[in-house]
């Protein structure tokens, strides 16, 4: 898994690609939330998992997290352009009903 | 591709014997995703037999060797156009299965507790079998909602690795 992290005025756009599953996640958490704890300005997470093929229940909880994480401190978290291969496990997990996937491209969700 | 005998047919097994270390959640998958396309399972067929095996694997991983790691073995089966997967630890069981069955049982805020629920999900059948101090073994079934893989329209969904 690689991550691409991008600040955009008070938004954190973070470009996932590769495989978010047991062995993913802790780098996934701790990259992400290192700069969430750097910059409390941060208020929006934008997830844009185009280049994510694989996702289990582990990649799922890692996500929840992040989106908990946003809404402890006031924030919001979307998700973008998910891949019909993985939106199987989040139609199933219940995740699409607590994390809005209002835009279906990045830059609308900036 | 061609093949004479129309190959589903074949009844084929594999073994694989690892350590429970993250790294091999992956590995496990797509080998045994791998496998599976032996019989003419859809791609997303395919990615739900992935997304069983890396629940089952990362079960191992994180509860069955909990402080050490331990070893996973996983047997694959074509049996008669049907796919049979068992993934076995001797790690420390499960003192309450019907607990564990039930979505979002997880003692981790980072975890879903989806792990069993999906993999009941996506296969045709699923059963298990623990006992504490002594492991787990997850048996599950699949066969493929398409069993003419001579059927030209179908047969492009079919995977080809």
């Amino acid at each position: 898994m690689k991550l691409q992290l991008e600040k955009v005025g008070r938004t954190l756009v973070v470009r996932i690609s590769g495989d978010l599953d047991l062995e993913s996640a802790p780098a996934f958490r701790d990259k992400i939330d290192n700069v969430l704890t750097e910059y409390e300005m941060i208020n929006k997470l934008v997830l844009n998992l185009a280049e994510v093929n694989f996702v289990d229940s582990s990649g799922l909880g890692a996500i929840l997290g992040r989106y908990k994480k946003m809404r402890s401190r006031g924030g919001f978290m979307y998700l973008t352009e998910v891949e019909p291969s993985v939106s199987k496990v989040f139609e199933l997990s219940g995740l699409f009903k607590i994390i809005p996937l209002e835009h279906t491209n990045e830059d609308s969700a900036i | 591709m061609s093949n004479n005998n129309g190959g589903y047919s074949s009844n084929n097994y594999m073994r694989l014997i690892f350590p429970s270390r993250p790294a091999n959640v992956a590995f496990a998958r797509v080998a045994i995703a791998a496998f599976a396309t032996q019989l003419p399972f859809t791609l997303e067929e395919i990615d739900e037999i992935k997304v069983a095996t890396s629940e089952a694997v990362s079960n191992c991983v994180i509860h069955a060797y909990p402080d050490s790691v331990g070893l996973v073995e996983i047997n694959a089966e074509i049996d008669s156009g049907l796919f049979r997967l068992s993934i076995k630890d001797t790690g420390v069981g499960i003192a309450d299965l019907d607990a564990a069955k039930l979505p979002s049982y997880s003692t981790n805020p980072e975890r879903m507790g989806l792990g069993l629920v999906f993999m009941d999900s996506f296969m045709d059948s699923l059963s298990i079998e623990t006992a504490v101090g002594r492991g787990t073994t997850a048996i599950m079934e699949k066969k493929p909602s398409n069993p003419a893989p001579d059927d030209q329209d179908q047969a492009q969904d079919v995977y080809e690795p």
